[in-house]
């Protein structure tokens, strides 16, 4: 298979096959939570269970003071690498153009440096939690081997993608195909692992303010 | 004119001063991406080479590599290089036609064996000899029997070095190029739909200097040329790195001259000396004359997704992937649901309350 060949390839069927499956998975999995329902609360409400539910989403963005100091690593590498991973997809020109083509709406991408910092940001947060994960006893305990495979998954495209932008050692048509091949894995990937919890953070966080809110609680 | 000529005699012979030669070989160092230390030895090297003999064969082709070498501005290099060479076989360029030229073609085989150089532009169709002949013999026999003894050979253009335009989907020729036939001679490709004719004469004059082909890179072009990408060349890459970009060919950012990416500029992945050498006598290159490059000297080009479309953006359709995978899930995350649902349901339905008086009275019931 020659450099163009696998280029097409990666561009053409495996992109859509790829796309498909991210989609198709992650509905699936929607629906399977959201028909699950929820008891009903028969207990008098003592406040609006609706209001808690979106005041939750957005409070949890804001870690409290608890927090800060039981996992601080985390908090810091973990909104690093958040704000890092949504820039580089969200804000670099030839990612805009995807978006564009694919749900018709356009915005304004960043400079190529601004996209170049915020790629070896994240990368550096990705391997600080990585070795928080292996050092820390408790966090080393609880980790799965598909906590690894998540952590790769996400890990390979920014290094693809950086290296790809840089064209270094290998032809760079060669390049670009092994990073969207990577993406492509990242995506067919996401509906079966943890990564759904990008969508589904969402809704854990209503379901909870939901509940409290409904009991007068600020959750 | 002999071939026992050197290249330095037919200079002079040709009016061409000492300081005229010197300055050639300068510039031969220079495209080639030689120190300067090498000026003196391709001086010395070229007044002693033998004027080479080139043939030179046209198959599936349409004759634009050829008009790119000869329709050069003149006096240049290249005129220097074609007035230099023995070009004993050419049917565009040569006077005589039909058995005549065919002699001249076996003529110069047989007596520069292994010592001509063979340039090949146009692809070969191997889906039926019929397609494509010269003098009744079919462009692949034709390839074997004169790249026998070849020296070398030169695929000129991306027909000749890759398929090009023959090649495209679907292909109906059954076309390949240059090097999917001939395997055992060393062979140099220089695609290009044109080729830069510079790169064509300055890789002849590299042979002819060194006796040896130029360094090349995985796809058997001369480094020299093919080194660098457009994009890393380019006078418009500040425009890519801030983030400014022509949105369609009459808009501001065309008219200002950003960059051209979004427009489906193939500068990224193609290799090429056209942002730093140039066309019609070093005045502009397609980029410069407002239009994103095509990625013509790169393989399978024409087949490449869209002259139009970012390279960044998928080959067909993915709104309508999209659509079907939303649909599919939709439908399929009802009815999983909706089962779950309904297991849930049967499992609260066949639920058996159990106290601690009926743990009791089983016990009782199993002593006694």
């Amino acid at each position: 298979m020659s450099e163009a060949d696998l280029f097409m390839l990666v561009r053409g069927p495996l992109f859509h096959a790829a796309l498909a499956i991210f989609i198709f998975g992650n509905i699936i999995k929607f629906f399977e939570i959201l028909m699950l329902g929820h008891k009903p609360d028969y207990a008098e409400a003592r406040g609006s269970a609706v209001q808690g539910g979106i005041r939750t989403i957005f409070s949890r963005f804001i870690p409290d003071a608890g927090i800060w100091q039981r996992a601080t690593i985390t908090v810091i590498a973990g909104y690093m690498f958040h704000l890092g991973l949504f820039t580089v997809i969200f804000l670099f020109a030839p990612h805009v153009l995807i978006f564009q083509d694919l749900l018709g709406l356009k915005w304004k991408a960043l400079p190529t440096q601004i996209i170049d910092a915020a790629t070896l940001l994240t990368m550096l947060a990705l391997l600080i939690l990585l070795m928080h994960r292996l050092r820390d006893p408790v966090r080393c305990f609880l980790s799965r081997p598909c906590d690894y495979l998540v952590w790769s998954a996400t890990m390979l495209p920014l290094i693809t993608g950086y290296l790809a932008f840089h064209r270094f050692g290998i032809a760079p048509q060669t390049l670009i195909a092994v990073h969207i091949f990577s993406v492509e894995f990242l995506l067919i990937i996401f509906p079966f692992t943890s990564l759904t919890h990008a969508f589904t953070l969402f809704l854990a966080r209503y379901y909870t303010g939901f509940t409290a809110g409904h009991r007068g609680i600020n959750a | 004119m002999l071939f026992t000529h050197t290249v330095a005699e037919i200079l002079e012979q040709k009016g061409i001063s000492r300081r005229q030669f010197l300055n050639f070989c300068a510039t031969l160092a220079s495209l080639m991406a030689l120190p300067s230390t090498m000026v003196a030895k391709i001086a010395s090297a070229l007044e002693q080479a033998r004027r080479p003999s080139v043939i030179w064969l046209s198959f599936q082709e349409c004759t634009g590599c050829t008009e790119s070498l000869t329709r050069s501005d003149a006096p240049t290099l290249e005129g220097l290089i074609l007035d230099t060479i023995s070009l004993d076989y050419h049917h565009t360029l040569q006077a005589a036609a039909g058995e005549g030229a065919e002699q001249a073609r076996i003529a110069a085989m047989l007596s520069q064996q292994n010592q001509y150089i063979l340039v090949v532009d146009g692809s070969v169709p191997l889906g039926n000899p019929g397609f494509s002949t010269i003098a009744g013999i079919s462009n692949h026999d034709m390839l074997l029997e004169v790249a026998k003894n070849a020296s070398a050979i030169v695929a000129v253009g991306t027909c000749a070095a890759f398929g090009g335009l023959p090649q495209a989907y679907p292909n109906p020729t059954g076309a390949v190029a240059i090097g999917d036939i001939v395997l055992d001679k060393p062979l140099i490709n220089i695609p290009g739909c044109p080729p830069i004719p510079v790169v064509i004469t300055g890789v002849l004059t590299h042979i002819l200097a060194f006796g040896a082909i130029p360094e090349l890179d995985s796809l058997k072009r001369p480094k020299a040329f093919y080194g660098q990408s457009i994009h890393d060349r380019c006078y418009r890459r500040p425009f890519y790195d801030l983030g400014l970009f022509a949105e369609n060919f009459s808009d501001e950012g065309a008219r200002k001259g950003w960059c051209l990416y979004k427009l489906g500029c193939k500068g990224p992945v193609t290799y090429n000396a056209c942002a730093t050498l140039k066309w019609n006598a070093s005045t502009s290159f397609p980029i410069e004359a407002g239009h994103p490059c095509l990625g013509c000297s790169e393989n399978h080009f024409w087949d490449g997704g869209g002259f139009y479309r970012a390279i960044s953006l998928p080959s067909g359709n993915t709104a309508n992937t999209a659509a079907y995978a939303v649909t599919a899930g939709l439908a399929a995350g009802v009815a999983l649901g909706t089962s779950n649902r309904s297991r849930k349901a049967q499992a609260e339905n066949e639920h058996q309350i159990i106290t601690i008086h009926t743990i009791d009275k089983a016990d009782k019931k199993d002593k006694a």
